[in-house]
């Protein structure tokens, strides 16, 4: 094996091979880690949020533990969705094209694609998703120390108590809804899209069909961003 | 102590009826705090720790007599002194004793998310399981009262258990039997009701304490601790006493309707794209031979 491939793997673009490489071995890793804390952290404050949720908790080592695990992978929640931030924010902007993909988003809707406008690596939704999940980890975050730390809020600052159980169920009830449908658009509604997360590559049809202008700039060779 | 007994009427965190509720009648107990007669010996703050088994910790001095700012986790009865001042100039000082009210509508059982962490008994005591505690504080957001706290080597929440063990057996709490002028009262709530009115009633007729009154909030539905205050108009005046206690409004609304709202659009969300999955189904790559792209087909 050559190690050019191995260089490969950390650049988005055509591969040796013809396929096209969509996300980097570590945005792959980032995007995973996210996932894995999200889902522990969905699944206990699932428990904490309703009795008859309780028995979530129960199976993943009792309530005690999913209290004393929650806030701790929160934070690594946090911190690799900062990541993501910080790799992605420049390809997650709205442009142009997005608004006019957005007009005809119910062509998306209803897989007919053909109606529907070229769009750049990410399509209007996507971005949707990926400002939601930045703006929802900053609230989870921040009323999640509270919550944490509640005793430590004094009693004449108490409305900082309350105002953190509102920001962290909403913030929470928010993301749960856009995570719903991007696992649902992931794994069962776009076809290519999960095992694109997976090994990073998706094929060259694939990549014309969603994301026409990121495939001709991938064609022409460059990975400059327009 | 078990959720099966016969004697608990709520048990937090609990999905379903509360087994054994009102199998069994008990009278509603109560304590009465006569703050006009408490002369702030703190026999009562020993008393607690004693019968409780902990020992006494560290004191926090403030420039006032009190013992430490609030109660801790391990110091559950605490008199709290506050310098006040008349109207016609003259001082008081005010002296309460600070602990669990036990609420007849416990804040810290509506916002518990452990089954049976906290249960209410049949005679009004609400009381901490820490077998079933998870250590997740909302029972801190939960009291208008700034009681619950946390030990954050064992991670359970503690409070006054109005000496459960001790009125299981017949016996009145600790901290009534030992104060020594007779400003602790402990019995029925009718009895403690009809003898705080006539200690009122003798403070308004015959002391000058025109505003003199009972302390028994019916926010939180009448509490397990009531007392006499000389001025009940003004009950901030004995150290953050609310004047009108309830369960914060963001509890209120995060246990109520907020469950309601998040769960049928967490619902919603989940019928929504099993009924596109089945309505409009994958989106595919018209054409395409390669392997990624026709994940799941036949």
């Amino acid at each position: 094996m050559s190690t050019s491939h191995i260089f490969s793997s950390s650049r988005v673009g055509l591969q040796p091979d013809g396929g096209i490489l969509r996300y980097t071995l570590s945005e792959r890793v980032h995007h995973w880690v996210a996932a894995i804390t999200y889902a522990y952290c969905l699944w206990t404050g699932l428990a904490f949020w309703s009795p008859y949720l309780f028995w979530m908790a129960i199976v993943v080592g009792g309530g005690p533990s999913a209290r004393f695990w929650h806030p701790w992978l929160g934070l690594a929640f946090a911190a690799s969705t900062g990541w993501l931030y910080l790799i992605w924010r420049r390809d997650m902007s709205i442009t142009p094209e997005d608004i006019a993909w957005k007009d005809k988003v119910e062509y998306y809707i209803r897989n007919e694609d053909e109606n529907l406008p070229p769009i750049w690596r990410f399509n209007w939704g996507q971005k949707l998703y990926f400002w939601l999940i930045v703006y929802g980890a900053i609230a989870l975050v921040i009323s999640g120390v509270g919550l944490w730390f509640v005793e430590s809020i004094p009693w004449s600052w108490r409305w900082l108590r309350y105002l953190s159980v509102a920001i962290h169920v909403t913030a929470a009830l928010f993301t749960i809804g856009g995570f719903i449908i991007h696992v649902y658009m992931g794994t069962a509604m776009v076809r290519g899209g999960f095992t694109s997360i997976i090994r990073g590559e998706v094929s060259p049809a694939w990549a014309r069909m969603h994301h026409r202008l990121w495939y001709n700039q991938v064609m022409k060779g460059s990975t400059d961003r327009k | 102590m078990s959720q099966a007994t016969l004697n608990i009427v709520k048990i937090s965190g609990h999905a379903g009826s509360v087994p054994g509720a009102g199998v069994e009648r008990a009278e509603q107990v109560c304590k009465l705090v006569d703050t006009t007669t408490c002369i702030g010996c703190k026999a009562c703050e020993v008393a607690c720790l004693e019968w409780n088994g902990y020992t006494f910790t560290e004191t926090t001095f403030d420039n006032t007599y009190q013992t430490m700012p609030e109660t801790r986790w391990n110091y559950w009865n605490l008199i709290k002194f506050n310098e006040h001042e008349r109207e016609d100039g003259t001082m008081m000082l005010l002296m309460r004793k600070d602990q669990c009210m036990h609420c007849a509508e416990p804040g810290c059982l509506a916002a518990c998310p452990a089954d049976g962490a906290i249960v209410q008994y049949q005679n009004g005591i609400v009381d901490f399981q820490q077998a079933n505690c998870i250590g997740c504080g909302y029972c801190v957001s939960g009291c208008p009262f700034n009681i619950p706290k946390f030990n954050s080597e064992t991670k359970k929440m503690f409070k006054c258990t109005l000496c459960s063990d001790r009125v299981s057996q017949g016996l009145e709490p600790a901290c009534i039997k030992a104060c020594p002028t007779g400003c602790l009262h402990f019995g029925t709530k009718d009895d403690m009701s009809f003898l705080a009115e006539k200690r009122a009633r003798q403070l308004r007729d015959n002391y000058g304490f025109d505003k003199a009154g009972v302390y028994d909030p019916a926010g939180v539905g009448g509490t397990g601790v009531i007392y006499v205050l000389h001025d009940v108009t003004d009950p901030q005046a004995y150290g953050n006493l609310p004047k009108d206690p309830h369960i914060p409004w963001i509890v209120q609304f995060w246990k109520g309707p907020a469950k309601w709202i998040g769960n049928l659009a967490m619902i919603g969300g989940l019928i929504g794209v099993t009924m596109h999955y089945l309505r409009w189904g994958p989106k595919r790559v018209e054409g395409s031979a390669h392997p990624n792209d026709n994940l799941g087909e036949h």
